[in-house]
């Protein structure tokens, strides 16, 4: 009967290495181990051996067992992953294939910049003011200390609606109103926004572009403060390596008044295309604002001092990307849109 | 302003200074240089020639052969010009010789005839057309008799010079003159000037005893001063002064003219020089023109005039128009032998109406406009004079005619170092302060720790303390300057609800696949109204540069729409652009028309665009509609939004749809008319166009947590056979009133029209999900509820279970 086990044995673990499919590995062990398998009859024999033999028998069959079965699962383990490899290997694709286009759309490159330098004023605890594009004479003029026939009204040829309200040519009437409405308070504030002017549209000049200005007013503001700002900015907007330079300069609502260069950004300062070789570029118009705009909005020039500065979006970008024609900001060819989606260094 | 840096060394010694460093100095301290001109242009080899011998050629009528005298040989010349003759002193570029334009000088053969060198125009040494001298203009410029043959030519014209190109800021008109500039430049370099000596000999005879003047109009006139100069030789001023006004931009005319324009160039005075005799009557009278009034100016323009122009007259009509141009009945001739100089003062604002109105802006006007300086009035006719009896012969008679009310007094200006400083955020001491305007030449005295100044006048700028401030700042150099920042109380930024909810919205429509668009806000008056949300009056321009942008805004699709079609001529055949910009509707109170922000999108082409997949979509009404609703979902506003069909002017009948927020409309979706796609060149175009203002100012509820369900909800779906005419919304509605408060959501699935459902009707499938938060529910009350919508659809809507 121990023979016959082994035989018994041998012959499965056989059958269980020839089995190819997991069907056949099922009829093995149907054949074996099922309940009219050969070792279910050799078990039911064992009543007939002698009550000695019994438990030394029945320990045999059951090594047997276990050793069929355990070859049995490991053939089946064997098998599944084999289907299943199979599977796979059907259901491969070409990853080169181009992928499902999720949806894209971007901002406008003037939006882009506009929001990065409010963010950065932002960060700085300024607020961002907004107000009427169509202007009283008064706001846009006026207020800034640019009386009617004064002779700086020639550098912003206006659309005038009416004699007395105009489309503005600059955001400072946001400055304007900001105060008058302050009431002699603090101030701090970043005013984005389209402006218009007089001006026949060519490469660099559109007649409706945008600009972004600042203002800060409070008691004690120094010139060495719109400096310090000034030059955080164009480190944060340009490059930590950018250094700043203030050139003399006019507006009639600031005194003294200044014009702020970078040092080039293309070239570091040694001169190139971008900077007309001469190391620097000019970004904005800034100053201290001039007292009788601080009188005229409710303040007290000899207390309260201020800065103001002001830049234009559009020269921003064209500078930063390389965008030669100021036109293309207006056109809204999708092609030259989408170029500004994604990240920068 | 041009300067020309020969002319400017004449008041200030900058020997020895690269004009590169002093314009960089220049504009570092002040005054934008915006270009250095060299007005040799690299030229070499141009020599003085001498015509020996000028004949015809043989072969060509217009061809002279000429023997010139160039120092060192005679040699042969053909020259083409008309007024080349025997005896001129002429400049010669000889072979070898680079002209401007890289024209190389070889010697040639014309005709059979050697020539060896050109004899050159002043055009050809790269002096604009405009400037050179009339009796040149056509042809070669002559030289004054006692040049040197084959000395450098250069020279001789002043071309040896570089030119620096000012670009002036309206508050430095005290630059626009040399000696203006002569203050600058010597201050810039701690430098020594030498003011122009003015003496001459005057005659017995008495200015006045020609000349009588009568100033009516005081207060725009308030100094008039009148030299007169007798025996004038009217004739081509000598090469230095031509040389000078032709870098400085201005054309010679004649010794008198040219005696004008250099004095005006030099004192930023203008003058004008009048014949005397045809003057005829001896008597200036300076007044209001007469409404209506004709005058010609020197330009030979007939003016009608205004009651607010002023003119110099003969006490008859009209000889000048003051301060912007003479007139052509008493302008100096090649007879005139008697002159008037006048030196004035006009009001600003006066002669920047004139001329703004008369179109005429002259070198005097622009002076005029920005206030001369008052102390140089008088002295500017005395130079004129002392030239006119210098170069021009003439005799000037003893004193001037004179009318002055003018204030000369100079600005006072107190102001302490310590204010100074700490506007500028400095420590710069009272010594170096008093140095500056030292330097600056403005008188200061130090009294009790306080400079006390007397602004000049040639400085009109200098008006107030932040004036001196800034004069300070510039001269000590604004790299001086320390960087902090404002110490003050910190503020927290950031931007308003408003402005944050506008950055989602951006967001949201570039996340839904569309760009950014901005277009102009000026339009046509044919586009102004088009697809405008409410019907407002048009806010239009005075003066538009064009019709196409005349009027302002009020829907922003029209622009949108001309981006589209730009973008589809160029292939471009999917486009989705959004734009958030302002509109302008009418006119309020205060005379402002009311800007509202609105949102705008534009669709046309494919959505979904996966070719290989098989996979494209155009853009539909539905893609809109979800990208509207999707908006206002983030923004909370779903519940309150509705669609409503909508006949709107320019839009697709049947396929438009106002948008409510809380029943009120806010704006409109929809596909654009055929016939306006066809007139745009456009293919089926959908719009959405909403009032953001509205939007981003609605009320919405708080953000509150709402538990997640424990119990399941159930779902039922039912199809629906309807008459085709009856909308989904409608049977929604239906639904949801006889839902009860177990049903949830309703879900539209499946729309059908077609053969499998009867003529005139469609089938619609929906699902609904019925839930309780309590407990689960059973499937007796679903039944319930269910039965009771199916009553209602069948009731209210006629609706028919789908078999």
């Amino acid at each position: 009967m121990e023979q016959q086990l082994q035989q018994l044995k041998e012959e499965a673990l056989t059958k269980i290495q020839e089995a190819s499919t997991v069907k056949e590995l099922n009829d093995v062990r149907v054949a074996y181990l099922g309940k009219k398998g050969p070792i279910t009859d050799l078990l039911k024999g064992m009543g007939k051996l002698p009550a000695e033999e019994r438990p030394k028998m029945g320990a045999l069959v059951n090594v047997v067992r276990e050793s069929v079965t355990e070859s049995l699962e490991a053939k089946m383990m064997k098998l599944e992953e084999e289907a299943i490899n199979a599977q796979l290997e059907k259901e491969a694709i070409d990853v080169t294939l181009p992928g499902r286009p999720a949806p894209t759309g971007n901002h406008h490159p003037l939006t882009r910049v506009v929001e990065e330098i409010e963010d950065f004023f932002i960060s700085m605890g300024y607020e961002i003011a907004e107000g009427p594009e169509v202007e009283k004479d008064y706001y846009n003029f006026e207020a800034l200390n640019l009386p009617k026939g004064h002779p700086a009204r020639d550098m912003q040829d206006s659309f005038y609606i009416s004699e007395e309200i105009l489309l503005r040519t600059h955001t400072s009437p946001v400055q304007a109103r900001t105060m008058e409405a302050k009431g002699g308070s603090a101030i701090k504030i970043i005013c984005p926004g389209k402006v218009y002017r007089r001006d026949n549209d060519d490469a660099t000049h559109s007649h409706q572009f945008t600009q972004i200005e600042g203002l800060v007013v409070g008691e004690d503001i120094r010139m060495s403060d719109l400096k310090g700002t000034l030059d955080l900015f164009a480190k944060k907007m340009f490059g930590a390596e950018r250094e700043i330079r203030l050139r003399p300069s006019f507006f009639p609502f600031t005194e003294p008044s200044v014009e702020m260069d970078i040092s080039c950004f293309k070239c570091g300062g040694d001169g190139c295309n971008v900077c007309k070789k001469t190391g620097w570029i000019e970004i904005l118009g800034a100053g201290m604002v001039h007292p009788n705009v601080l009188k005229m909005a409710g303040y007290d020039p000899s207390v309260v001092t201020g800065f103001a500065f002001g830049m234009g979006p559009e020269r921003i970008a064209m500078l930063k990307y390389g965008v030669e024609d100021i036109r293309h900001f207006y056109t809204n060819d999708v092609r030259f849109i989408s170029q500004f989606h994604r990240t920068e260094a | 302003m041009l300067v020309s840096t020969k002319w400017l060394n004449e008041y200030v010694n900058i020997n020895g200074i690269n004009p590169a460093d002093l314009a960089e100095r220049i504009t570092r301290s002040g005054i934008e240089v915006d270009s250095i001109i060299d007005r040799s242009l690299g030229m070499t080899n141009v020599v003085v020639g001498h015509v020996v011998e000028c004949v015809k050629h043989p072969e060509a009528d217009k061809l002279n052969i000429c023997q010139v005298d160039v120092g060192d040989e005679t040699t042969q010349i053909i020259c083409g010009a008309p007024n080349v003759a025997q005896g001129q002193k002429v400049i010669v570029a000889r072979p070898g010789a680079v002209l401007p334009g890289d024209f190389k000088i070889k010697k040639a053969k014309l005709r059979g005839e050697e020539s060896n060198g050109m004899i050159c125009s002043l055009q050809e040494l790269g002096i604009e057309g405009k400037l050179v001298p009339k009796a040149y203009a056509e042809g070669i410029y002559v030289l004054p008799e006692d040049a040197v043959p084959g000395e450098n030519a250069l020279p001789l014209l002043g071309l040896d010079d570089t030119v620096l190109e000012f670009d002036l800021t309206p508050n430095r008109s005290d630059a626009l003159s040399m000696l203006g500039v002569a203050y600058e430049v010597s201050a810039i370099l701690s430098q020594g000037i030498a003011l122009p000596e003015i003496d001459y000999p005057t005659a017995s005879e008495k200015a006045e005893d020609l000349l009588k003047l009568r100033v009516d109009a005081t207060v725009v006139n308030p100094m008039y001063v009148a030299k007169v100069v007798k025996n004038i030789k009217v004739a081509e001023s000598p090469l230095w002064l031509q040389n000078a006004l032709m870098a400085s931009g201005v054309r010679p005319h004649n010794n008198v003219v040219d005696i004008t324009n250099y004095v005006l160039l030099e004192y930023g005075q203008p003058l004008h020089a009048f014949d005397y005799d045809r003057l005829e009557t001896g008597e200036i009278v300076v007044r209001h023109a007469e409404k209506g009034e004709v005058m010609t100016t020197l330009d030979d323009v007939e003016r009608k005039l205004n009651s607010h122009n002023l003119v110099i007259t003969n006490g008859k009509e009209p000889v000048a128009l003051a301060g912007v141009m003479g007139g052509a009945n008493s302008e100096v001739h090649d007879g005139t032998t008697t002159v008037v100089i006048e030196s004035a003062y006009f009001a600003p604002s006066s002669v920047r109406r004139t001329s703004k109105e008369v179109g005429l802006r002259s070198d005097a006007s622009t002076r005029f406009e920005k206030g001369v300086d008052p102390n140089r009035v008088q002295e500017a006719a005395e130079r004129a004079a002392q030239l006119m009896a210098e170069l021009a012969g003439g005799e000037v008679l003893a004193g001037s005619v004179i009318f002055d009310e003018l204030d000369k007094t100079a600005e006072r200006i107190t102001i302490s170092p310590d204010y100074i400083n700490s506007r500028l955020g400095m420590k710069i001491s009272m010594d170096e302060m008093l140095t500056i305007l030292e330097r600056l030449r403005i008188p200061t005295q130090a009294i009790n720790g306080q400079l006390v100044i007397d602004a000049p006048t040639r400085r009109q700028d200098l008006k107030i303390r932040e004036d001196i401030i800034e004069e300070i700042a510039r001269m000590h150099g604004y790299d001086e300057i320390p960087k902090t920042l404002p110490v003050s109380e910190s503020t927290p930024g950031g931007l308003t609800p408003y402005q944050a909810k506008r950055r989602i919205v951006r967001q949201f429509l570039e996340g839904a696949g569309l760009y950014q668009a901005v277009t102009y806000s000026l339009t046509s008056k044919a586009q102004a109204q088009a697809f405008a949300l409410e019907t407002a009056p048009v806010t239009e321009l005075l003066m538009p540069m064009s019709e196409d942008r005349s009027v302002l805004r009020q829907s922003l699709i029209p622009h949108l729409l001309e981006a589209a079609t730009y973008n589809v001529a160029r292939r471009i055949d999917s486009v989705a652009l959004y734009e958030t910009g302002s509109v302008f509707l009418g006119e309020e109170e205060d005379g402002l028309p009311r800007e509202v922000e609105h949102v705008s999108a534009v669709l046309t082409g494919k959505w979904v665009d996966h070719a290989w997949q098989a996979e494209t979509k155009k853009v539909d009404f539905y893609v809109v509609k979800g990208i509207v609703e999707g908006m206002m979902d983030l923004l909370g506003l779903l519940e309150g939004l509705s669609f409503e069909k909508a006949v709107i002017d320019g839009m697709h009948p049947g396929r438009t749809a106002a948008v409510l927020l809380d029943g009120e409309r806010i704006g409109m979706i929809g596909q654009i008319h055929p016939t306006e796609q066809k007139k745009r060149d456009l293919k089926e175009t959908y719009v959405m166009e909403l009032n953001l203002e509205r939007i981003l100012s609605a009320e919405t509820d708080e953000l509150l947590y709402v538990p997640v369900p424990r119990y399941p909800s159930i779902s039922r779906d039912i199809a629906l056979v309807v008459a085709s005419g009856t909308s989904a919304g409608m049977l929604e509605t239906i639904i949801r009133n006889a839902g009860g408060k177990l049903l949830k959501d309703v879900k539209l699935f499946d729309l059908y029209e077609g053969d499998k459902v009867e003529e005139g009707k469609k089938s619609l499938a929906f699902s609904m999900t019925y839930f309780d938060p309590e407990r689960t529910l059973t499937d007796e009350e679903i039944v319930k509820a269910h039965e009771k919508v199916l009553k209602a659809l069948t009731e209210e809507a006629d609706a028919q279970l789908r078999g």
